[in-house]
């Protein structure tokens, strides 16, 4: 294996194990990791991300449902309202200063850890 | 009302994945716990297979912005699976505060990463 094939198998086993543990798609892990280790530009790594996160997150609801934890109703209740969320927010962030982007995303982790502790 | 919230952080959750490339799992798995009652570990479980949709959507619209390199993008995905296995196992292994404290843990350490990065830039 090429060191780069080396680094993304790296990244993907990270990224596969934080969305099975924390039902998440594995973002968090792969944008800053594809920024530091592949020289990704961020909408770039984004992008790529998001791809990537469709077949991660497939898996783990699979290994997730094969426990019986999924719940179909309520995932349908916020995936379909979240379509409309992800086509605004993919056109804001091609105008958003690049700058901006990672500031929203500490802002945004900061209060869903707030929300969930208390 | 539980309805409303659900649909709002639904909404939410798309809008932030669409910007920072997240699949939304931040705010899906809150959103289920407090307006859907789901437990943390079902929450978690569900929170996947609506991040599933906001991905496909938000993959489609950044590759229309050239965004996306496909292939660095399959590798990543069919590379996962021993990660994916493992994550899940131990979700089911632990007890739901344990899940619920490394859920809010792991979200701020992130969160103090982001910030100095935004600031350093």
């Amino acid at each position: 294996m090429s060191p780069r094939l080396v680094r993304l198998a790296v990244i993907a086993t990270a990224a596969g194990a934080f969305s099975g543990l924390f039902g998440i798609g594995g973002g968090t892990i792969i944008v800053p990791l594809l920024i530091l280790w592949l020289g990704y530009e961020d909408r770039e790594a984004t992008g790529t991300s998001l791809a990537a996160i469709a077949i991660i997150a497939a898996l783990g609801t699979a290994v997730h449902g094969a426990y019986g934890n999924v719940h179909v109703l309520e995932g349908v209740l916020v995936g379909v309202p979240a379509i409309g969320g992800v086509v605004a927010g993919t056109a804001l962030q091609q105008r958003a200063p690049e700058r901006a982007i990672p500031a929203a995303f500490a802002l945004l982790l900061v209060v869903s850890a707030a929300v969930l502790l208390f | 009302m539980d309805l409303v919230g659900a649909l709002a952080i639904g909404f939410a959750a798309g809008v932030a994945s669409g910007m920072i490339g997240i699949g939304g799992g931040l705010l899906f798995v809150p959103g289920l716990v407090i307006f859907l009652g789901l437990s943390q570990l079902d929450a978690e479980a569900t929170s996947l297979l609506a991040v599933i949709v906001v991905a496909v959507v938000g993959a489609w619209r950044q590759h229309g912005y050239g965004n996306v390199r496909p292939r660095d993008a399959l590798f990543l995905g069919v590379l996962s699976p021993v990660g994916v296995l493992g994550g899940v196992v131990l979700a089911n292994a632990l007890s739901e505060r344990a899940l619920a404290l490394a859920f809010a843990g792991l979200q701020l350490v992130l969160a103090v990463q982001l910030a100095r990065r935004a600031l350093t830039r």
